[in-house]
């Protein structure tokens, strides 16, 4: 033990390398005449002259190092199984990408759309709609979006489903029209060449750079700009809205399907997109090739019908030309949404805000509470029933508190399953209980108990689970009792209540801590059992979010009730450290 | 910023994906190996006996079977997006086949070319019919979902009207349904006076949930809700219940296999499909041998073949005519496929395109409403 202990900071009861490296730091601070030869004035140095808190703090490190090394595959298994997994879900409960990245363009616009004037979105939002719907049609992630809107408005779901299939029609139609005027129209070639322009044309990085980031994201795969189809600056100067298209399907072929866009049939969106360029731009000083091409059809022009998305639109589906769809397409537009978390305490996200949820929707506030509820309802009697038991098991003889122990375990060792479905067969109205009430005659053949199926199903078969982790922590904390406190008490003239309750009890109060922390917050995740035997009053929150894990996909509400319940579970820990102290918790 | 984001998301889904599909990992693939998930229970056993063993005499591949099918749509996800997937053909329900093709997590199949035609000729497309109701799924079953009554405890006057469920002083007893809105609703409405072909229309509407939801509250205190298949059968055999809704092939062993009291009332009867996916995202040569598996497998005569083990009728036309008799029972099946005619006197088809969009909303309201 140090000479200077109690003067440095840090120096507990027992030594550790720690105190070493504080009585160095205390030293040089208080000026000690050091105790080997070292001028008085400068630091203490080490036998090889180094400073001695140098070389303290090296050796430290490597000892720390290696302790490191020691607990880093638990650390790394820990961190990849549970830390990240639980980033994971908290991310989830917020992230919001997939409006932004499947509409991007749309998205745009929109956001210059009042939604509160009730009117619907002008043309350009339903141009920009058309072009992102078709290549997502084509990527086949709009019905994933749809899914997704699907939460927020009713209907969503085939809206996009069935507007992906009928985008086609808009475009076969102008294709019909163009390929009137020349057959080339309807050739990958021609299309190629005409975007291209001449061989050692400036190319328009900016919009290949642009489109590169839209196709990878739907198609899940990163994309080098530079490796893919890049227009002629002239081009997409004079036909921005083609040139878009038309390197957004090169792009995806080259990359999605690997082809060649060259040799493919080109894209339905085309057309429109080149009729509604040439409705402003001016070609008849372009030079470049296929240039004879594009005057022809564009003095023709006047041959073929006016172009309007929001006419086709409406033509796929009269709920395009409500307000309603756009509203929710532009309130949840946001990459990081407070949606979820508000879905999962019976809010949703409107234009004007967060607003509550329709009365006869709103059931996950009332499913927290009943769990917490009835979590410490079991908690309770799982004290009730556990600390007889465990004291039973601390004050017999060693042989029979073996194989009382044992009887306690034995549960525990049965599958969880097993035991719920046990519960069924012993508290159902044709079950082992109610059979034996109606044979001694307490019970009415016709008024058999309901015990099953209802909250108090629920209770009993829960606490027969956890029983076993309420006695355990409580056991060990009693064997650890002298026996000898509570002679003395009745000694000098307590009575045996007295000496249980001031003596006894206030030393086993730890094991009955621990048994309720582990119990509720078991409890509170609880799934399997409230499934089988709650019915539709003893049923969790745990039940909710697997419905959305397992059956609605929604798991972003899914992670926001999760991250709800760990808050949750967490707020109670502390509030337990408050008031009882995490000290006094021992688990044996 | 973006990029490392994405490797820690990309690291992420990893974890997440390994600790759901953790024991498909396991197995891993070799050439002649391949994972095939189904409902497991009599239903694998059907198929094990229809498919799995003569395609493996066949060809020599090996087939592992996972039981995983109920969770077949939230595991399959997660695969995906871990970019891993170990599983070669997956069997499940029509409207989560939908939810799959919609999340581009299974594959199109073109009926016509990746799918046996009938033996007179007729193409897939045409001897399927309706019954292909996604763009991803081959349907290999048609079962139903309706109710099953105790013989014994509805006195002289055996029901023969699905609004018997709703009539408590004519049958007094518990009855159990399904813990969920979907059929439910359609019965309720049905019963309360509203015409088969415009269930959809009311039920669309606010207040037509409303009103399906008014004649369940009537009968509210009577109902235990059941969320697993086998619940109705154990609750009919142990006499809780008076009758209950469930798939007709559990009610079928229920009365053929253990000989219980129980008989069937098929009146509104709901058709529903069990079929195939082939899952988005395997190597090529695993694909080619799903394909290969799935057009083997839905041809007309395996099809036939199913409907020896377990009472759901096949999906194709030209099977029907080649049902015959029970493997095991010697018992003949036609008449206890739920689409015999004397059975589809009055049935309902499951309207996949209306749930898809509703479910989730009447779900809000439908356990809402439970947990008052």
């Amino acid at each position: 033990m140090s000479t200077i202990r109690g003067t440095g900071p840090g120096t507990a009861d027992a030594p550790s390398p720690d105190d070493a490296l504080h009585e160095a730091a205390a030293l040089s601070d208080r000026d000690v005449p050091p105790p080997h030869g070292a001028p008085s004035d400068g630091p203490m140095l080490a036998a090889d002259g180094t400073p001695l808190k140098k070389s303290l703090a090296r050796a430290l490190r490597l000892q720390k190092t290696r302790a490191l090394m020691l607990i880093a595959p638990l650390l790394i298994f820990v961190l990849i199984s549970f830390i990240v997994p639980i980033g994971q879900m908290l991310w989830r409960s917020v992230e919001n990408d997939i409006v932004a990245q499947t509409l991007p363009h749309t998205v745009q616009e929109l956001a210059g759309w009042d939604s509160a004037a009730n009117e619907l979105p002008p043309e350009p939002v339903f141009e920009a709609m058309y072009f992102d719907m078709f290549i997502a049609a084509e990527a086949k992630s709009h019905t994933k979006l749809g899914t997704r809107l699907n939460y927020e408005q009713t209907g969503m779901s085939s809206l996009f489903r069935q507007s992906g299939r009928k985008l086609d029609d808009l475009g076969k139609d102008y294709q019909k029209a163009f390929k009137a005027i020349d057959g080339d129209w309807s050739k990958g070639e021609a299309w190629f060449e005409l975007m291209s322009g001449a061989a050692d044309a400036p190319r328009a990085a900016d919009v290949a750079a642009a489109q590169a980031r839209n196709v990878a994201t739907l198609i899940d795969t990163p994309i080098a700009a530079r490796d893919g189809f890049a227009p002629s600056q002239e081009i997409a100067d004079l036909l921005p809205l083609t040139a878009r298209a038309y390197t957004a399907m090169a792009m995806f072929m080259q990359f999605e399907d690997g082809d060649d866009p060259a040799g493919e049939k080109p894209w339905e969106t085309l057309y429109p997109a080149l009729l509604r360029d040439l409705e402003t731009a001016d070609v008849s000083a372009y030079a470049g090739p296929r240039a004879g091409m594009l005057q022809t059809l564009a003095a023709a022009r006047g041959d073929i019908e006016q172009i309007s998305f929001t006419d086709a639109f409406a033509e796929i589906d009269e709920d395009w030309v409500v307000a309603e769809p756009w509203r929710t397409i532009q309130t949840h537009a946001r990459n990081v949404t407070p949606g979820y978390f508000l879905n999962a305490v019976d809010m949703r996200l409107t234009p004007d805000g967060a607003a509550a949820q329709p009365e006869d929707k709103q059931i996950l506030i009332r499913l927290f509470q009943r769990t917490l509820v009835m979590s410490l309802v079991i908690m309770g009697s799982c004290i009730l029933l556990g600390y007889p038991i465990a004291y039973l098991l601390a004050n017999l003889p060693m042989r029979t508190a073996n194989i009382l122990l044992i009887l306690v375990l034995l549960p525990f060792w049965t599958s969880l399953l097993v035991r719920t479905s046990a519960w069924k067969v012993m508290l159902q109205q044709q079950g082992v209980i109610n059979d034996t009430l109606v044979w001694l005659g307490l019970v009415a053949d016709e008024s058999r108990l309901v015990m099953i199926n209802n909250q108090f199903g629920t209770i009993v078969a829960m606490t027969h689970i956890l029983l076993p982790f309420m006695i355990l922590p409580m056991y060990s904390v009693m064997q650890t009792i002298p026996p000898s406190y509570v002679r003395a008490a009745k000694s000098l003239g307590a009575t045996n209540w007295t000496a249980f309750w001031r003596v006894y009890f206030p030393q086993s109060v730890p094991g009955i801590g621990a048994g309720s922390i582990l119990v509720f917050i078991l409890a509170i995740g609880y799934y399997i059992t409230p499934e089988i035997v709650g019915g539709t009053k003893g049923v969790f929150i745990s039940n909710r979010i697997a419905y959305h894990i397992s059956s609605s996909l929604n798991w972003g509400l899914a992670a926001a009730l999760g991250t709800i319940l760990l808050a949750v579970v967490l707020l109670l820990y502390w509030c337990y450290d408050k008031i009882v102290g995490i000290d006094n918790v021992k688990l044996g | 910023m973006e990029s490392t984001l994405m490797k820690t998301k990309a690291l992420m889904l990893t974890t997440a994906a390994a600790l759901v599909a953790g024991p498909a990992l396991a197995g891993s693939h070799m050439a002649s190996e391949m994972t095939i998930v189904s409902w497991g229970g009599a239903y694998s056993k059907s198929q094990l006996n229809a498919y799995h063993n003569p395609y493996s005499e066949m060809t020599g591949t090996t087939i592992i079977n996972d039981d995983s099918s109920a969770e077949a749509v939230a595991k399959l996800r997660a695969m995906n997006e871990a970019g891993n997937v170990t599983w070669d053909v997956v069997d499940v329900v029509a409207a989560d086949a939908i939810r799959l093709c919609d999340e581009g997590l299974a594959l199109e199949i073109d009926p016509d070319t990746q799918l046996a035609a009938a033996p007179d000729g007729t193409s897939a497309a045409d001897d399927f019919g309706d019954l292909l109701v996604s763009d991803c799924f081959i349907p290999q079953i048609v079962y139903s979902t309706t109710f099953g009554y105790r013989t014994d405890m509805v006195g002289d006057t055996p029901p023969t009207s699905v609004c018997a469920v709703f009539d408590t002083d004519a049958y007094p007893g518990k009855r159990s349904l399904e813990k969920r809105p979907i059929n439910n609703m359609e019965w309720a409405l049905m019963c309360d006076g509203v015409a088969k072909e415009n269930v959809y229309d009311v039920l669309e509407t606010s207040e037509g949930q409303d009103r399906a939801l008014a004649k369940l509250d009537t009968i509210k205190d009577d109902v235990i809700w059941w969320s697993a298949g086998a619940d109705t059968p154990q609750l009919l055999a142990d006499g809780e219940v008076v009758m209950g809704s469930t798939y007709n092939g559990r009610l079928f062993s229920v009365i053929e296999e253990q000989n219980q009291p129980v008989a069937m009332l098929w009146d509104a009867q709901v058709f529903d499909l069990d079929g195939w996916i082939i899952p988005t995202g395997l190597s090529p040569e695993r694909e080619a041998r799903a394909l290969d598996y799935i057009m083997f497998a839905t041809d007309t005569q395996r099809l036939a073949d199913q409907a020896k083990y377990i009472s759901y009728g096949p999906a194709r036309m030209s099977s029907a005519p080649l049902v015959g008799m029970h493997a095991e029972l010697g018992i003949d099946m036609a008449p206890h496929m739920p689409t015999d005619p004397n059975n589809a006197a009055n049935t309902l088809l499951y309207n996949y395109e209306f749930w898809a969009d509703y479910r989730d909303d009447i779900d809000a309201k439908f356990q809402a409403w439970l947990a008052q």
